[in-house]
């Protein structure tokens, strides 16, 4: 059986070898569609958002001619390795338990962390002493809820776990919290609505890799280090000749690039 | 996977929390529906012009809608009223009580287990025999004293085995309280899961300790059923 399985490898290391003498001017893109702003479907069927915007550029800054595959969220992996794309651009975390599978390029976004608070607030949210007393809304079992708990519980605030995001919102609405933490995309999107009229997002971005990840990368199969070092490097490219920024304030007031 | 017990034991202490709080709010809830649903019972089973119609529209509106809905309007849907959020911001003690998650989960587990309670009480009232009415009525006795001293012992004592199903269904119905953002047991069974993500451990430890307890239910009211109900057990010689 082990034998069996070496053996396949070896052959599809010799099948992605022949892939690998290619030049990459053909890329096939999976990209999930369904997760606006970065990917979406408009009415008439056409791919848009920020993920799809960089990925033009990148493909127009390799000279390569890409075609989209629109791919459902769980089937993204297994649609990658099975060969029906050759990379993810759409939104992907980097995480410990993907790299066993793919291998990703730097990441091109990391949005952050923020306190949502009402817009006549002055709280220095950033200070965890300074929320003593405070209510924080958090949704259970997230990464906002283990940075509260281990931040701003033990410095005397009221950190409360909610089943869903949208009920954080309306208790933030009806008055019973103070402040709520969770991510701007999410953030954003209720400020646009109708009740998130009167509120802002407060203090500094919260961008801790140890809490909140990496960030969001394109994927690769483990083979193809080649492509996955020209994506790297236009990604760096675009960032560094201010391409990157002009697609970003198309759909973000604040810079999305991740640090470090 | 492996079975990880280590995950229970490095939680007890949120789990012991979990089960104060859930035996919190059943207790509230069973001791307030009890005294409210005894005069209500009665007003139901007597039938006094308008109160006892008030009283089955009341019973029925709580029994005929789950739990979980009941809980959900007390705590966002009062919530969301502007009047409602006026009152909190001037302070306005009594409304201030429907912004704790707490006083609402005992509001909304009140009210219901006080409608069952109160048809339970009306029920077994309504079912004295008809002799014991009479032979009370020709001992001159008044309607208070023929309340105080006839129906009602009887019919409480009458009410042990259906109320016991009923403090069997509020302990379990409880669990829906971490809706409202308060951690009772269910709450910690579903912080250990995310935690470590082991769903077993997590989850057969949270039924285990309301097996446990649901036992210790049925015990109370065999005790008690041995006590009050023992004219009712077949003669041993």
């Amino acid at each position: 059986m082990k034998k069996l399985l070496t053996l396949s490898l070896l052959a599809m290391a010799v099948v992605s070898g022949s892939a690998n003498a290619k030049d990459w001017k053909n890329i096939r893109v999976g990209i999930e569609a369904a997760y606006p702003p970065f990917n979406e479907l408009t009415a008439d069927k056409k791919i848009v958002g920020f993920d799809k915007d960089l990925s033009d550029a990148i493909c127009s800054y390799l000279k390569a001619n890409c075609t989209y595959v629109i791919q459902d969220w769980d089937g993204m992996i297994p649609g990658l390795l099975a060969q029906r794309f050759d990379t993810i651009i759409s939104s992907m975390s980097s995480t410990e338990e993907r790299k066993q599978k793919v291998s990703f390029t730097r990441p091109y976004y990391n949005t952050p962390a923020f306190f949502l608070v009402r817009k006549d607030s002055n709280m220095n949210v950033d200070s965890p002493a300074a929320m003593k007393g405070k209510r924080i809304g958090v949704q259970s079992a997230t990464i906002f809820q283990n940075y509260a708990d281990a931040f701003y519980k033990p410095a005397g605030a009221t950190v409360t776990p909610y089943q869903t995001l949208d009920q954080v919102y309306m208790d933030l609405t009806s008055g019973r919290l103070d402040a709520v933490l969770f991510g701007s995309i999410e953030h954003d999107t209720f400020l646009k609505s109708k009740d998130g009229a009167g509120y802002k997002m407060a203090g500094k971005p919260l961008l801790d890799p140890k809490w909140f990840g990496e960030g969001a990368a394109i994927a690769v199969r483990k083979d193809d280090e080649d492509l996955r070092k020209q994506l790297d490097a236009a990604v760096e490219a675009l960032h560094k000749n201010g391409t990157y920024d002009k697609i970003r304030k198309k759909y973000f007031s604040y810079d999305i690039w991740p640090k470090g | 996977m492996d079975f990880q017990p280590g995950i229970i034991l490095a939680s007890l202490p949120m789990f012991l929390d979990g089960l104060w709080v859930t035996l919190e709010l059943v207790g509230i809830a069973l001791l307030f529906g009890m005294i409210f649903a005894l005069p209500l019972g009665i007003i139901r089973a007597v039938n006094v012009p308008y109160l006892t119609q008030l009283i089955g529209g009341y019973t029925y509106f709580f029994r005929s809608t789950p739990m979980l809905v009941q809980l959900l309007v007390t705590y966002y849907g009062f919530g969301q009223f502007k009047w409602m959020q006026d009152q909190w911001n001037a302070g306005n003690s009594f409304w201030l009580l429907f912004r704790e998650p707490y006083f609402c989960a005992c509001f909304a587990f009140t009210l219901n287990t006080c409608a069952y309670t109160t048809e339970i009480i009306s029920g077994a009232i309504k079912n004295t025999s008809t002799g014991e009415i009479e032979a009370a009525k020709a001992m001159g006795m008044s309607w208070i004293t023929r309340m105080r001293f006839v129906i009602l012992p009887a019919a409480m004592r009458r009410i042990l085995q259906s109320y016991s199903n009923e403090v069997i269904l509020m302990l379990q119905g409880s669990a829906i309280a971490s809706a409202v953002t308060l951690v009772d047991l269910t709450g910690v069974g579903r912080a250990v899961y995310a935690r470590y993500y082991a769903p077993f451990e997590a989850f057969i430890f949270t039924g285990l300790i309301y097996l446990v307890l649901t036992f210790a239910v049925l015990g109370l009211f065999k005790l008690a059923e041995r006590r009050w109900l023992a004219h009712l057990k077949p003669r041993k010689h």
